[in-house]
């Protein structure tokens, strides 16, 4: 409700008479092979903000538009990917980025999970190795003789 | 009156799951056989109560009973019968009482299925379950009652989220809860031998069946939704990593840890205290996935509408229920020491190492899902974690065990030896490193060193999948196919599955192609060998929407391949605008046409896609969960027959 | 040894925590990185005529700048009160986010205006550059043309009263002796 609603961004009537703006480009119109492919890149990394959870290339909501065009329009302009990252957080935070920036508060997010499968593997390690060599006869557990003999007299 | 009597039926359903719980737990306590034997009757009198309730929501919707706010919020009249009756799961309120229903309906199967269990075990799990029912129609009840009238009474209903009119969503969400409510059988399992303080092969044999089936329902669900999300979001993607899809994700990738785990725990008696904690934490991410999508703490495509009461409520449902399955854990665990040697080159070491990298590729869902709420609870501000990366991380974490999984046949239990092993897999090998390098050049005429890489890891996995039933061939001809245990077939199958997953992911993310085109009619573009050429864009009117219809013809050198359809619809009742795109698919390839935005003069801005072997994810998936079914079934066969055994050897199955 | 069968527990003491603290956040609303940053430049024009407006009109004095339109409805829920802290003195700037002269000023024609200045952001470049994501979205600027808040979504008394208000009365003396 806050925001243009999708009802101006779609059927051609429905658009006409509600007079919004909308990008007049196919999204790669002008664009060369090679740029297309960076805009591809770009917008399905960028989120978008009124959206529930989607990249700007994906969603329909008039923002999202207006950011494909600027990524559009700058790298027509031969502005560098980092360049039109900038710009973006520059206005609306890391938040936008779906790709999380590397610095210190995320560190535990890159390698945490690394750092997880290092710590799991040396506990398999060791538990095999421990338990690599026949062993005595393990300890006699008197609770649950103490069951089976009970379970037996039943 | 119907609304009512549904309203009736739940409230007498928290006073059997009340009963459910008391009654057979005292009766353990007391060892009373009659008051244990109260749980079976208990579990299918609530289930037929809550089938009661369920039923009376669908006559509401079905007959368009405007007066109860659930159903005029979720349908409207011009909607068609079949969304009307799939709307009853189509928002919070009517999902939880399907939730409910499947809960009920676990635990009425397993009051009939697990008739040979002993006594005590089969009331506690009971007793479990009716626990569980307790928390969750009390949520129902208190927070989420789906039979609440509301006055006036409105002219039309509201009319279902348009997103969730399509045939995908008829089946989704059942298949879905079926498996995240099925781990609450081995949750209940896992607790009933914490209490019991007895875990054994036995109990392992219990509780494989069970944790197959809420698996192999889950495994459908998952690939039904990616299904669903690639036709109805538009935009060729069929794996978001968005919070909702991680949420059923958590349970697949710990539940099929725990498969392997139990197996390893039934057969050699080790690993137990780590397969105990599996079952309580399949469950437990079932009930987190629930909390995440129905309290609207993280941003997801599809949640729910959400309500901080709600939230509030299944935190305190969750603390409390793991909290006493972790307690119970902690106090309890210790006694389940594993007996025995241990070999890393032995089945049980390779399963040793699948449960690790299985563990650590769902514990880098669970830190990417959670992470922006981490960073935000520091202060550290708002960050987000998207596509770009759980595709890195999650990739390093789960390519060992495409490696491993060929492995799983040719390792024995105990210890194998090497030279045995390495003569079975040589050729395997050698096949996959040709085949994997081959297929790219063949199917695409362009070499990638990742596509070769998943494509050696894919072949690998199918290779040695087959390679169990072709060394029975081999050996003993027809027979030795159709004597080979239902059990290895599953696996067979379930490990063949993940191979043509693993190959349809690589292509089609590795070689997918799409284009944004300004079309109008008459216009073509071209993309691979395909020409799409937009024909005209004419008005078209569905039932309650009305839309902007392309009519797109598809020609590979001259030759007609299909004409496609693809929408972009405006549902009237709640404005809102979907793009339906159009598929043309074959085993090999998908062409997808979806409609963007109009420009002006009648041109169109839209999107074209060929996707190679994207049918072969889904295969992929189906093909795991039959090799569930095949897997599930011989595990009861086996009941059915221990159940033989025990009514001649008294107390033979306790043993 | 037991020690790591308590794990579990602990760890879900940490989610449980972690989740009542998510319980009390909108994870929508994203803070803008613009606080406490000069309010980016624009070159607009006032709504209806051709006189330019820039950054620069902003200077000064504390004000509030208020991206809205016609066609937002959320922005009708704020408006009574843009009218009274008007009435009460409080200098606001309300640009008028991807709408049409007309319509825009047919709209303050019926809802009454609350604008010292009206500025027109057709194609929503200025809004794009402020960080706006949906109307309305009100900054709060001290003299120096400095962001020192944002309030995304409708004001109402008490986001006007505890934080809007202290930063625009604390905010002149602070300016003033900055900018001489």
């Amino acid at each position: 409700m806050r925001h243009p609603t999708v009802k101006a961004a779609v059927l051609s009537a429905a658009l006409l008479a509600a007079g919004a703006l909308v990008p007049l480009h196919a999204q790669s119109d002008g664009l060369s092979a090679a740029q297309a492919e960076r805009y591809q890149a770009l917008v399905t990394e960028l989120r978008c903000l009124v959206c529930q959870n989607q990249s700007i290339a994906d969603s329909n909501a008039p923002l999202a538009a207006d950011l494909r065009e600027q990524v559009r329009n700058q790298i027509l302009a031969g502005r560098s990917d980092t360049q039109i990252h900038d710009y973006v957080t520059e206005r609306y935070g890391d938040f936008v980025l779906y790709r999380p920036p590397f610095k210190p508060s995320t560190w535990l997010l890159w390698f945490g999970p690394f750092l997880l499968l290092a710590a799991a593997l040396a506990v398999a390690l060791r538990f095999a190795k421990r338990r690599a060599t026949p062993q005595t006869p393990p300890p006699v557990d008197r609770e649950r003789l103490q069951r089976l003999l009970e379970d037996t007299r039943q | 009156m119907i609304p009512e009597l549904g309203h009736f039926a739940m409230l007498a359903a928290f006073a059997v799951a009340v009963i459910q719980f008391v009654v057979p737990f005292a009766g353990t306590w007391k060892r009373e056989p009659r008051w244990m034997a109260v749980g079976a009757s208990a579990a299918q009198a609530q289930f037929a109560l809550i089938l009661i309730a369920y039923a009376c929501l669908t006559w509401a919707f079905v007959e368009r009973d405007w007066s109860v706010a659930y159903v005029a919020a979720n349908a409207h009249s011009q909607l068609p019968l079949m969304y009307r009756i799939s709307a009853v799961w189509g928002a919070h309120e009517g999902s939880m009482l399907l939730w409910m229903l499947m809960l009920t309906g676990w635990g009425a199967a397993v009051s009939v299925f697990s008739r040979s269990l002993p006594r005590d075990v089969q009331a506690q799990v009971l007793a479990v379950l009716g626990a569980l029912c307790i928390g969750f129609l009390l949520f129902m009840l208190l927070t989420s009652n789906p039979f609440e009238r509301h006055f006036p009474v409105p002219e039309d209903g509201r009319d279902l989220n348009p997103l969730l009119q399509d045939p995908g969503l008829v089946v989704h969400p059942p298949l879905l809860y079926m498996g995240y409510v099925g781990f609450s059988v081995a949750f209940a399992f896992a607790i009933a031998a914490l209490i019991g303080g007895r875990m054994d092969a036995a109990w392992a044999r219990w509780t494989r069946p069970w944790t197959t089936s809420a698996w192999l329902f889950l495994t459908l669900g998952i690939t039904l939704g990616s299904w669903w999300a690639y036709h109805e979001l538009g935009w060729g993607g069929w794996w978001f990593w968005d919070p909702v899809e991680n949420a059923s994700f958590l349970p697949w990738l710990v539940g099929t840890a725990l498969i392997h785990s139990l197996a390893v725990s039934e057969k050699r008696g080790l690993l137990k205290s780590w397969t105990v904690l599996l079952a309580i934490l399949a469950f437990a991410l079932s009930l987190l996935g629930t909390f995440l999508v129905r309290s609207g703490i993280l941003v997801s495509v599809h949640a729910f509408a959400t309500d901080p009461a709600r939230g509030v409520f299944i935190l305190a449902f969750l603390g409390i229920v793991l909290g006493i399955a972790f307690s119970l854990y902690a106090w309890r665990a210790h006694r389940f020491v594993a007996d025995g040697e241990f070999a890393l080159l032995s089945r049980e070491g390779l399963l040793l190492l699948n449960n690790v990298f299985l563990v650590i590729a769902a514990a880098a869902v669970l830190i990417g899902t959670l992470y922006p709420l981490i960073v935000d609870a520091l202060g550290l501000g708002k960050i987000s974690v998207g596509p770009p990366y759980f595709n890195a991380v999650f990739l390093p974490l789960t390519a060992p065990l495409a490696v491993l999984i060929g492995l799983a046949s040719v390792i024995g239990w105990k210890r194998a030896g090497r030279s045995e092993v390495l003569r079975r897999l040589r050729w395997p090998a050698v096949l996959a490193v040709v085949g994997g390098l081959a297929l790219p050049w063949l199917v695409e005429q362009k070499l990638l060193l990742v596509a070769a890489a998943g494509g050696m890891l894919a072949l690998w996995a199918m290779l040695m999948a087959l390679e169990e039933p072709w060394r029975r061939w081999r050996a003993r001809g027809a027979a030795g196919l159709t004597q080979m245990p239902r059990g290895i077939w599953g696996m067979t199958l379930a490990h063949f599955g993940i191979g043509l997953w693993v190959l349809g992911v690589t292509f089609v993310s590795l070689y997918s192609i799409e284009r944004d085109v300004r079309l109008g009619p008459g216009q073509s573009t071209d993309l691979a060998d395909y020409r799409f050429e937009l024909l005209r864009v004419e008005p078209f009117s569905g039932p309650n929407y009305d839309a902007d219809r392309a009519v797109v013809e598809i020609t590979r050198d001259g030759r007609h391949i299909a004409e496609l359809y693809p929408e972009k619809r405006l549902y009237r009742a709640q404005g809102s605008v979907m793009t339906d795109a159009a598929v043309e698919h074959s085993p090999l390839r998908d062409l997808y046409v979806a409609l963007a935005e109009p420009l002006d003069n009648g041109e169109w801005a839209m999107r074209v896609y060929v996707k190679p072997m994207m049918r072969l994810v889904w295969l992929g998936g189906v093909l795991m969960a039959l090799g569930g079914v095949l897997a599930a079934s011989d595990r009861r066969y086996r009941l059915a027959r221990m159940l033989r055994e025990s009514a001649t050897v008294p107390g033979g199955a306790t043993a | 040894m037991r020690l790591r069968f308590l794990l579990p527990a602990a760890v879900l003491v940490v989610l449980i925590v972690l989740f009542a603290f998510g319980l009390q956040h909108d994870p929508r609303e994203v803070p803008s990185p613009l606080i406490g940053k000069p309010a980016p430049d624009f070159a607009l024009r006032v709504v209806g005529e051709d006189t330019p407006f820039s950054r620069d009109d902003l200077l000064g004095r504390p004000l509030l700048v208020n991206f809205w339109a016609s066609w937002c409805l959320a922005c009708r829920v704020e408006h009574p009160l843009l009218m009274e802290l008007a009435r009460q003195g409080v200098e606001i700037v309300g640009i008028d986010y991807k709408d049409t002269d007309a319509d825009g000023l047919r709209w303050l024609e019926r809802h009454g205006n609350p604008y010292r200045h009206i500025v027109a952001d057709e194609r929503g470049s200025a809004g794009l550059d402020w960080g706006v994501y949906g109307v309305p979205e009100t900054f709060v600027l001290d003299a120096n043309g400095t962001i020192v808040h944002k309030h995304i979504g409708p004001i109402d008394e008490q986001a006007w009263r505890r934080t809007i208000q202290p930063l625009l009365t604390t905010a002149p003396a602070r300016a003033a002796t900055e900018t001489r």
